[in-house]
């Protein structure tokens, strides 16, 4: 199987965000204003998590942009991680949620576990890809819903710049989650797409527990590519019932980079 | 005797007998007088539930059946398959037995709804002829005297009548006939003249030049949506249900409809959602009339969007849930809600995108996985008995060996509302791998006793 992360550089581990100089940042304002035209002044969600916001442009996830999720590990056709991730951003929002699936697998419950109640979610069971593609565009022009989810396989560099314009019109924000059946799709996640950010969440084996149980689960959380920011990697633990991830309590009294970490990449690779 | 029931057929009684045998055969017979004008009149009324509900052009087909053109309003329905199931149980639960059929033309399903055999007969698209080729005669919708003569000629059924020379045919029975062919076999269109309710609120053009672009049929449809408006407001009505009915040149009905899932009369809305629909109009070789009606109007009162003034305007996604409804069909577009089960597929039910919000969720003290698979898969496992979790498991090949594990969460068949269920029970445990994936594996059954389940393990969920 083509590993997705072959296709994607590599990035350092765990350190604090670096200060941006002021010359920088009204540069950045600068080019923003170029690059935007008419389009209206972004705002960004903060996952309060001072390493990955820093990272993001914006201080966070932008809003009116498509960002791409995937899933990794042995569990990334199916993505139970990563549909949890965008589900705990979405819940920090507010307003509707319309969420686009070709595969009605999706059980809501865990949903509201990770704070993202049953009445703010609309789902849209297409019958193919396309068409789930073309209903995230249809609900991102509409502006109605605060967060537009779907789930593919697939996705262009044409249909990546649609669901972006159509998102940049009305300032939601766009969630694509990709997943696939065959591992031969799995390739097409390293292909570029007009995403601003590309993130990939995998299973780690959680923190041992001092009784028998599995406790609070823990992602590896890849920020692969970032436009305008810097990549990360991080491990952090899940989502709680309000959608927050967190810093695993035994990292963050550490220092920046755990030794262990390293090692257990090469193994991996 | 008119008709008879299927109470009445199985004791030997058919049409056309005799009151008098029949009340001999049977002795306890209820019978009712003929009203031949109050049953059209009950028709009628079917025709115009059908119309309501299922598709814009609908027609009373002779003394006992109704016609629709299901083209444009099947995918609303989840398909022919679906839609002619779901009249036919609708009609069932109204105690009315039908029986139904879709085929190219009127004619071919008319002969499969009477003489098909099933009660919901599908034909395949551009099935020709030949299907019909074992049916009788009397399918063709031909008068008694000439089914009577062609009886007599050896011609029972329409294969026979489809292999026999036309010109004879022609001769001897007349231009009636091989019309019937024809129409029964796709050769010859036949235009439906859909049913209308008089007072439906409608708009209607009339073109001097057969129109054909589609720019122009938005032109026009933009106009007929303004002037169908207006009377609307007069009337203080929005609509939910749309039609568009173009009739071309060759006298064929393109229909369009459109739903909404709340009164609308929002000029810019409603042409937006008839526009989208434009490319499934084939205007052939023109249009000549464009009639739009609004076959379903309900009243609209304007509602009060804001309680107070600090609280925060949400926007209202009414709007496109009808767009998105329409282009993938309404049954496709839902919320999920909490249903009181504590078997997990089902616990959660589908409703309507805009029912009412009521702020009921799942119970959350147990942790619930965020795919859970279609059927519980089932694995291969090593584990002690009764209640430890597996030391390792085999799923889709691939095997896992368990490093946590949380459980056992047991949970109950509904005894109460199934007997198969009276003992049955379920073991869910969560487990984790050793890369960290979570699963949520269960044993059917207690572990011990073999009435409880087959002490087989599945897994049902993968967890984030």
């Amino acid at each position: 199987m083509i590993h997705p992360e072959a296709f994607e550089p590599r990035v350092s581990s765990v350190s604090a965000p670096m200060a941006v100089p002021m010359a920088i940042q009204s540069l950045r304002a600068r080019i923003d204003t170029i690059q935007s035209g008419r389009r209206r002044a972004r705002t960004a969600l903060a996952f309060g998590i001072r390493p990955l916001d820093g990272r993001l442009p914006g201080g966070g996830l932008e809003r009116g942009v498509l960002h791409e999720i995937a899933g990794g590990g042995s569990g990334a056709g199916d993505g139970p991680a990563a549909a949890l991730f965008a589900a705990g951003i979405a819940a920090r929002t507010r307003g509707k949620v319309l969420w686009c699936l070709s595969r009605p697998d999706l059980f809501a419950p865990a949903l509201a576990q990770v704070g993202l109640p049953p009445d703010r979610v609309i789902y849209v069971e297409a019958k193919d890809e396309k068409t789930v593609l073309s209903c995230m565009e249809e609900g991102l022009a509409h502006g109605g819903p605060t967060v537009v989810v779907g789930e593919a396989a697939r996705l262009s560099m044409t249909a990546s710049r649609r669901l972006n314009l159509a998102a940049e019109k009305t300032g939601c924000l766009a969630i694509l989650l990709r997943r696939w059946s065959r591992p031969n799709d799995a390739a097409d996640f390293g292909r570029p797409t007009a995403a601003a950010t590309r993130w990939k969440i995998s299973a780690l084996p959680a923190a041992p527990l001092p009784v028998p149980g599995v406790g609070r689960a823990r992602w590896r959380v890849e920020l692969i590519r970032s436009r305008g920011g810097e990549t990360a990697d991080l491990e952090l633990e899940a989502c709680d019932e309000t959608g927050r991830l967190a810093f695993p309590s035994d990292l963050s009294d550490r220092s920046a980079a755990p030794p262990a970490e390293p090692a257990r990449r090469r193994a991996r690779a | 005797m008119t008709a008879a029931d299927g109470a009445a057929r199985a004791g030997g009684l058919r049409v056309g007998m005799a009151a008098a045998t029949a009340t001999a055969l049977v002795a306890e017979l209820a019978a009712e007088e003929h009203d031949p004008a109050a049953d059209a009149e009950a028709l009628e009324k079917l025709a115009f539930w059908v119309l309501e509900r299922f598709s814009p052009i609908v027609a009373v087909d002779g003394t006992d059946g109704i016609v629709i053109d299901s083209t444009g309003a099947d995918h609303l329905h989840g398909g022919e398959a679906a839609m002619l199931e779901a009249l036919v149980g609708r009609l069932a639960a109204a105690g009315i037995a039908a029986r139904a059929a879709v085929a190219d033309s009127w004619g071919a399903a008319h002969a499969l709804a009477r003489h098909g055999g099933d009660t919901v007969v599908v034909a395949p698209k551009r099935h020709g002829a030949a299907i019909l080729a074992t049916l009788p005669v009397e399918a063709l919708r031909l008068l008694p005297e000439t089914v009577e003569a062609l009886r007599d000629l050896g011609l029972a059924s329409i294969g026979d009548l489809l292999a026999a020379p036309r010109a004879p045919l022609a001769l001897r029975f007349g231009e009636a006939l091989t019309r019937r062919l024809d129409q029964a076999s796709g050769r010859r269109s036949e235009p439906i003249e859909p049913l209308r309710l008089a007072e439906t609120i409608a708009a209607r053009r009339n073109f001097a030049e057969p129109i054909g672009a589609a720019e122009t049929i938005a032109r026009h449809v933009g106009r007929l949506v303004v002037a169908l408006c207006a009377d609307l407001e007069e009337n203080g009505l929005g609509v939910r249900r749309l039609d568009l009915l173009c009739r071309r040149v060759d006298d064929r009905i393109e229909a369009v409809r459109v739903s909404t899932a709340r009164p609308v009369r929002d000029i810019a809305r409603l042409t937006r959602l008839l526009c989208d629909k434009i490319e499934t109009i084939a205007p052939g070789f023109g249009i000549e009339t464009m009639t739009l009606l609004a076959t379903l109007a309900e009243p609209l009162t304007p509602h009060q969007k804001l309680a107070a003034l600090t609280e925060e305007i949400l926007p209202d996604v009414s709007s496109l849930i009808d767009t998105i409804a329409n282009r993938v069909g309404a049954e496709r577009l839902y919320r999920l809600a909490p249903v009181e089960s504590d078997v997990p597929e089902r616990s959660v039910r589908r409703i309507a995108p805009l029912a009412p919000e009521n702020g009921e969720s799942w119970r959350l003290d147990w942790p619930r996985p965020s795919r859970l698979l279609k059927r519980p898969e089932p694995i291969e496992t090593m584990a002690l008995l009764p209640d430890h979790p597996p030391v390792s498991f085999t799923w889709r090949g691939v095997r896992r060996r368990v490093r946590k594990a949380d459980g056992p969460e047991r949970i109950f068949g509904e005894w109460w509302k199934r007997d198969a269920e009276l003992a049955a029970v379920r073991d869910y445990f969560q487990v984790e791998a050793e890369d960290g994936e979570r699963f949520w594996i269960f044993r059917a059954g207690n572990g011990e006793d073999m009435a409880t389940g087959s002490q087989r393990w599945f897994l049902h969920g993968l967890f984030g």
